[in-house]
């Protein structure tokens, strides 16, 4: 999509302002029923459209990602705009700088839109812990778009952005993208730098690119990723274009189906859908292997130790003194709070939602003195072992094929007295944040549910820098499922 | 189900600094310990004899020289713009006693 709205820009068939105003109204029309959006940046984007038209009336050449409508995650900081990260802890905080990757954008020449509605701080696979609104499912407006990154797939499946950026700590770009329909990367840990982005596990947060196609998702990746002297995990650039690598041709890959992930309790709608995606992939010219990854049953728990652990780091910032809401502000609200620990204690209460406190604690706890070893320690122990899981996979195979989720899309409220079973859909994508390796969620078909045909996600893991590859096989399944439809 | 006390509860909410009514702390004795419940699959695990250490190359540490550099264009204004309590020009806290 982005490759044929870049040519009617070069060729003048559309200008960048004209681009941006229809997806603008398209925002102003949609979004009232969806959600996908907290902010809307009419002026700002206007003026960067403008810009690129001035460029191109005075002939100069464009980039690919230039004077393309985008939207960004609200736990990205962009300079002098509203950043909530989904809470209302941060309700009043103006981003003072920019996070690398809107710095990258903005170099790119691409149209920021708006900033995407989220879980709370990242911490939900449904959107519903965000504190101002509910994103609905454009496929079924019942359902949840999928978390955490749910305004920006929402976004992208109902056209109201090109692409999008989203977060992925533990499946957070890639389950709403199966959810959505859309296309999702995860990339390896150390592609994108993380500065800027309002941290939730650091040793697993990784920004990427929510879209409608294989080759737009690899075009974003171009854009923003690469070393960063504010981000000492990003890895050198390398100077690779990732579209470059989309041949459409993969005879000769290797898959791998890992046996532990395709267990008896998997829907069997799903794993219809899948066995016919294997069947494709075959089709194509992959060699298909059955893998093990001995270790993934402990994957969740693992998670589930070392993220709330971060957590609770990352998130003691939030203390009411230098930003964000504050039982300091003198204000009616907080008139008891008289010392300091009182003021941490108020603003943190009232500030934090349901879902982060509760991480909070939990982190708190693994981390206490007399836990430590019984759960942080073990896990990174644990972690270790399903990184090498990976390495010894690797060897045999070149990329690992699974569903990204265990269902399709649920309704509101599904979940949200049960935290362990919204966990529990996490199953299949915290493997990739806990090896660091890449992953991308692709749609490889649909199931029926009450009379809708909700889209279900393929996702492809591949070695730890090896996004070709991954983009590769994903690519040419795209376009052998469009090869059918025509 | 192993069950977190009030008492640890109370605890960890404090090391948190996260306020607690006694509704709260019962609803989160609750989530906390069926979480807890969850993590003792990790304990069938004999870890004495298996490979530990990252099991792929892991980037060293990079590190620069140590200077004062400036913080970008970013200006103290856009930073104490967020401040919420603020005295000439310098952050106000509580006292802390």
């Amino acid at each position: 999509m982005i490759r044929e709205l870049h040519e009617k820009l070069k060729n003048g068939n559309v200008t960048a302002l004209a681009l941006a105003e229809s997806y603008l109204a398209r925002i102003a029309e949609r979004d009232g029923d969806i959600g996908a959006y907290l902010t809307v940046l009419g002026d700002e984007a206007r003026r960067e459209a403008i810009l690129v038209d001035e460029k191109i009336s005075r002939g100069e050449a464009i980039g690919l990602l230039e004077g393309i409508p985008g939207a960004v995650k609200d736990n990205m900081c962009m300079r002098g705009t509203r950043t909530t990260a989904g809470s209302k802890i941060l309700d009043n905080y103006t981003a003072p700088y920019d996070a690398t990757v809107i710095d990258r954008l903005r170099k790119a020449g691409a149209v920021v839109l708006g900033k995407t509605n989220m879980d709370e701080f990242a911490m939900g696979s449904s959107t519903e812990s965000s504190a101002y609104k509910l994103t609905k499912n454009p496929i079924d407006t019942d359902r949840v778009p999928g978390g955490s990154s749910g305004g920006s797939a929402a976004a992208i499946a109902d056209n109201m952005a090109v692409f999008a950026l989203g977060s992925d700590t533990g499946g957070s770009i890639r389950q709403p993208a199966s959810f959505c329909g859309v296309v999702g990367l995860k990339p390896t840990y150390g592609r994108v730098s993380r500065y800027g982005l309002i941290a939730m596990a650091s040793s697993l947060d990784q920004i990427g690119p929510l879209t409608t196609t294989v080759e737009d998702a690899a075009i974003v990746l171009s854009e923003i990723y690469g070393y960063d002297p504010m981000d000492v995990t990003t890895a050198e650039s390398e100077g690779k274009r990732f579209e470059d690598f989309l041949t459409g041709d993969i005879r000769g890959l290797t898959i791998g189906i890992p046996k532990e992930y395709l267990s008896e309790n998997l829907d069997e709608r799903i794993r219809k859908v899948f066995s016919e995606s294997v069947e494709r992939f075959r089709a194509l010219g992959a060699e298909i292997k059955e893998i093990s990854l001995p270790h993934s049953k402990y994957a969740l728990p693992v998670y589930y130790i070392i993220m709330p652990s971060e957590v609770s780091s990352n998130l003691a910032r939030l203390d009411g003194i230098r930003y964000g809401m504050s039982a300091n502000d003198q204000s009616e609200r907080f008139a008891g709070s008289d010392t300091l620990l009182e003021t941490y204690l108020d603003t943190r209460s009232y500030g934090f939602g349901d879902e982060v406190k509760r991480r909070i604690m939990l982190g708190t706890y693994t981390l206490s003195a007399g836990y430590y070893d019984a759960y942080y320690k073990k896990a990174q122990a644990v972690r270790a072992l399903i990184r090498h899981d990976f390495a010894d996979a690797f060897q045999e195979v070149d990329l690992i094929f699974s569903p990204t989720s265990p269902e399709g899309a649920f309704r509101f409220g599904a979940k949200s007295d049960d935290p362990i079973s919204m966990y529990l859909s996490d199953i299949y994508t915290v493997t990739a944040n806990l090896a660091g390796i890449p992953a991308i969620s692709f749609p490889m078909g649909t199931m029926e549910e009450a009379g809708k045909a909700l889209p279900l996600g393929g996702q492809l893991m591949g070695k730890w820098f090896d996004e070709e590859t991954l983009l590769r096989a994903a690519d040419a399944f795209e376009k052998a499922v469009v090869g059918d439809t025509e | 189900m192993t069950m977190l006390t009030t008492e640890e509860v109370k605890h960890i909410a404090l090391l948190a600094r996260i306020g607690l009514t006694e509704v709260e702390t019962e609803k989160y004795r609750k989530d906390l310990s069926g979480v807890l419940d969850f993590f003792n699959e990790l304990e069938e695990l004999d870890l004495s004899k298996e490979r530990i250490g990252n099991g792929i190359p892991v980037k060293e540490n990079d590190t620069r020289e140590d200077r004062v550099a400036e913080f970008g264009s970013l200006g103290r204004e856009d930073i104490l713009k967020n401040v919420p309590a603020q005295k000439d020009g310098a952050v106000k806290v509580k006292s802390v006693f």
